[in-house]
């Protein structure tokens, strides 16, 4: 299948479709635009774009169905959903139903530059695994996929129910990968509330970009790392256990987990 | 005019001085007179005995002239009307009416007949029996009689007459009588008094009584009347003067009390509203306003990177990114304010939240004549709960009840028991996983407004996804995948491509191969993979026995819910209420009773009435 552009974005605002294509130009990406879903899914099975940039309210649709298109036809595309209505449960759900990454509008040029930059890595990852799973080259490790009994919102966060009810926080090494090493780490504090979906940290790497950590879970912090936050490499070096950033009490993680994928199920 | 309380209470304590003062008075004057009449007649006696005594001279010197003269000059008295001697056979020998002088009296006249009744003439009688009031004519005045007997003695046979003889022991008898005019109109003159005193008495403890009820209790009800009409009018702030320490001032005080507490809930409740609406409203606007604010962003933002160079521009350009990022973070705001608040549950009692709920509304029902009765079992165990989300579910399924019952009034009522139901037909699937721990449930396909459980068939070439019923024992299964699920179908994770066939078993029913879903922490869901058969096994659950609920039952005497809206009234945005509503009440209600692991249903008929039914577990499912 045909390579028409780096990235199709999809959205009914023309004036947003424009500033993308501007601010991709920007990184010598070049793009295709749709208007609506109709158009959109069209492109998608027309063509293949290893990037797609879907909002969730389309005057025809939802994002959602760009989605399971892209999964549905096995493309290898990976899709940025963003939506100005930004609810909590728009960006969790689309994460759970496989987008890589979810930028709420409106945005900066950075915060779209850095999903792509993100993206794009995630993308190379992904893709030479596949190879390298063909080539039966499995010892050879890319990333570490988080351990069986731990939970993640998409492939950036994940969760661990400790015994005593409360939960651990922290960053998937895959999301780790896609990113440069860290330069600086911003956290919040003790007994701030945190919401599942909603920015709870963020990360300044070596390349000068920011990328914000959406919280996997809702709840009450009742310690941050401080190894973190003094070594912030610690994250990239053992991000599963030593690397935690919080530990919280969860506040609704009986209905929050729906959206949470088990680890268990990365197993091959 | 009679049904005013200041009437009533006057016309009561009039009556009752009236009966009190005229008992009184007719037994004083009944005393008075007879002591008025016994003086008289004591007054007479004498009189008797003094005649008697001082004709006794002449009488033995048989002088009467003289006797005549005594009796004429005794009758001229002005009380005295006649004074008569009457002689054994009943004639008049002497009288004070010289016309009566040799008449006879009839011994069985009223004067005699106190001594002849026997036809014997007695010689001792008291002076009650010979007292006698009569009266001359009917309209005359009434007159005292009193007969003084004349003893036969030894110095009357003795006597140079020889007029009497010595046997007989009465010679004859006086008789005086004497008018009553003077004690009849003393009398009278004191009835008279005593009646006047009566109505004096009478009309002044009214008047006393009808002016301290004014004061006391017909103006401060009149103002409670007027507060209670203000307030039903819908005037909160109307407020009662200061009425005093006693009971109807102590009303006054609470009925402030009140309206203050009233005003307060009112307020409470239009602000909760408010916050809705404005949650909504914000919500919109986020939307809305985030796409040019995007637009803005952007192209500033992308405009500050192409200007490097040149920092004239640069300065300008970071004052427009700034200030856009700044709108971003106003709108956050309102959007966090917006989103539902994090459930923070703890143990509560459900009867204590179902009051809760009721006092925030129960005025507005009442003000709308709508009965709202509370039925609870006693002694419910505490459950866990976020008591605010329950509280606003079943507030808001009064106010529902309290629309649907509309303007002509009606009967809301709250049934709250504990229950034990088998597991089969209620427990839902909530979580299933393939043998690669992918989920299986479809939150995009429902079932009676349950998220189902999905599985990938593959028939051949074809391949589609079956949804299969979450609640078990209801079998309400959807293999409808657009063609025909032939025997080597396959039945697959949709994930992974996992088969998910239990091996070495069939279903028992009909052979087919069985799906095994994992359901953490309850072991494994067995069901049969055809639509003809309807076996289905969940050990965890039917070995789990019964279990307990509290069931929390909101009916209503309303107009009721269609069967074709029935099964939409729990959908986001779905509304009967038109412009009213928006159609997001149920949808949070069932959000909030999924989240606390309960079951909402709802029962209807159209003119009679809705029930709905809040199942709530009483031991949280793991």
């Amino acid at each position: 299948m045909n390579r028409a552009a780096d990235i199709l974005v999809i959205d009914d605002e023309q004036v947003i479709v424009d500033a993308v294509v501007k601010i991709c130009a920007l990184d010598n990406y070049s793009v295709d635009v749709a208007l609506n879903t109709k158009a959109g899914l069209e492109k998608i099975s027309k063509n293949y774009y290893p990037v797609i940039i879907s909002d969730i309210m389309l005057p025809d649709g939802d994002g959602f169905e760009i989605l399971e298109a892209v999964k549905k036809q096995k493309k290898n595309s990976v899709v940025i959903m963003t939506t100005g209505y930004s609810t909590v449960e728009n960006a969790v759900n689309s994460l759970y139903k496989g987008a890589v990454s979810f930028i709420p509008k409106p945005f900066t040029v950075d915060e779209l530059l850095s999903a792509l930059y993100r993206v794009n890595n995630y993308q190379k990852i992904i893709e030479k695994q596949k190879l390298l799973i063909q080539q039966q080259r499995i010892d050879e490790i890319l990333y570490v996929t988080c351990p069986a009994k731990y939970l993640r919102l998409g492939h950036s966060t994940w969760i661990f129910q400790e015994r005593e009810g409360t939960v651990l926080v922290g960053m998937c090494d895959l999301y780790m990968k896609t990113i440069d090493s860290i330069q600086q780490i911003e956290l919040l504090n003790r007994d701030d509330e945190i919401e599942q979906g909603i920015s709870c940290a963020s990360l300044t790497c070596s390349n000068d970009r920011n990328h914000k950590i959406l919280s996997p879970v809702s709840g009450r912090i009742v310690e941050v790392n401080d190894n973190v936050k003094s070594n912030p490499n610690l994250i990239e070096k053992d991000p599963y256990f030593e690397g935690w950033i919080y530990r919280v009490i969860p506040a609704n993680i009986e209905y929050e987990i729906k959206y949470l994928i088990p680890c268990s199920s990365d197993r091959i | 005019m009679f049904n005013k309380i200041g009437f009533r209470l006057i016309f009561v304590v009039a009556f009752t001085s009236l009966v009190i003062i005229g008992v009184f008075a007719y037994f004083n004057v009944k005393s008075q007179s007879s002591s008025l009449i016994s003086e008289v007649e004591r007054h007479a006696n004498q009189l008797g005995e003094t005649v008697v005594s001082s004709t006794r001279f002449d009488m033995m010197l048989n002088q009467r002239d003289r006797i005549q003269q005594i009796i004429n000059s005794i009758g001229t008295q002005p009380q005295i009307r006649d004074v008569r001697i009457i002689n054994k056979i009943g004639e008049i020998i002497y009288s004070s009416d010289s016309t009566n002088i040799n008449k006879m009296v009839d011994k069985r006249a009223e004067s005699c007949y106190a001594c002849h009744a026997e036809d014997q003439p007695l010689e001792q009688i008291s002076i009650t029996e010979r007292t006698r009031i009569f009266r001359v004519h009917p309209d005359s005045n009434r007159v005292i009689g009193i007969i003084t007997p004349i003893y036969n003695e030894k110095s009357c046979w003795q006597a140079d007459c020889h007029a009497h003889p010595k046997d007989q022991k009465v010679l004859g008898v006086l008789d005086v009588s004497i008018s009553l005019a003077d004690v009849d109109s003393a009398i009278l003159s004191s009835e008279w008094k005593i009646v006047g005193f009566a109505v004096i008495a009478i009309l002044s403890v009214g008047l006393l009584i009808a002016v301290f009820i004014r004061r006391w209790v017909s103006r401060p009800v009149n103002d409670l009347l007027t507060g209670t009409l203000q307030v039903s009018q819908g005037n909160l702030n109307y407020a009662i003067k200061e009425m005093g320490d006693d009971e109807i001032g102590k009303l006054g005080t609470s009925f402030n009390n009140m309206t203050k507490k009233l005003a307060e809930a009112r307020m409470q409740l239009f602000q909760s509203d408010k916050m809705a609406s404005l949650g909504r409203l914000a919500a919109g606007v986020a939307h809305e306003i985030n796409n040019p604010l995007t637009g803005v962003l952007t192209y500033s933002s992308f405009l500050l990177k192409r200007t490097k160079d040149n920092p004239e521009f640069q300065e300008d350009l970071k004052v427009i990114v700034r200030e856009t990022i700044r709108s971003r973070e106003i709108v956050k705001s309102l959007l966090d304010f917006s989103r539902q608040s994090i459930p923070k549950k703890s143990l509560a009692d459900i009867s204590e939240i179902i009051d809760k709920a009721i006092s925030v509304i129960e005025n507005q029902l009442t003000l709308n004549k709508v009965k709202i009765e509370k039925r609870t079992e006693a002694n419910l165990p505490n459950l866990t709960v976020d008591a605010n989300q329950i509280q606003q579910v079943i507030i808001n399924l009064l106010v529902n009840a309290s629309d649907a019952i509309g303007k002509d009034g009606g009967v809301i009522t709250v049934f709250t028991k504990q229950i034990s139901l088998a597991p089969v037909g209620i427990a839902q699937i909530k979580k299933a996983a393939c043998p690669k721990r992918h989920s299986l449930i479809d939150n995009d396909f429902k079932i009676d407004g349950l998220p189902s459980l999905k599985v990938k068939v593959i028939s051949g070439d074809k391949e589609g996804i079956a949804h299969l019923d979450p609640v078990y024992g209801k079998h309400r299964n959807n293999f409808n995948v657009g063609f025909k699920i032939d025997k080597d179908a396959k039945f697959v994770c949709p994930e992974c491509n996992n088969s998910i066939v239990q091996q070495d078993k069939l279903c028992p029913l009909c052979g087919a191969p069985v799906l095994a879903f994992e359901i953490s922490g309850q072991g494994i869901y067995e069901v049969c993979s055809s639509e003809n058969s309807n076996w289905e096994k969940w050990e965890a659950v039917d070995s789990g026995g019964l279990r307990e609920y509290i069931e929390i039952k909101v009916t209503d005497t309303g107009s009721g819910i269609s069967n074709e809206d029935l099964p939409k009234i729990f959908d986001p945005f779905f509304s009967t209420k038109g412009q009213k509503g928006n159609g997001l009440g149920l949808a949070v209600i069932w959000g909030i009773i999924d989240n606390h692991n309960g079951t909402i249903n709802v029962e209807s008929e159209l003119g009679k009435g809705t029930t709905f039914i809040i199942r709530l577990p009483l031991a949280q499912q793991r």
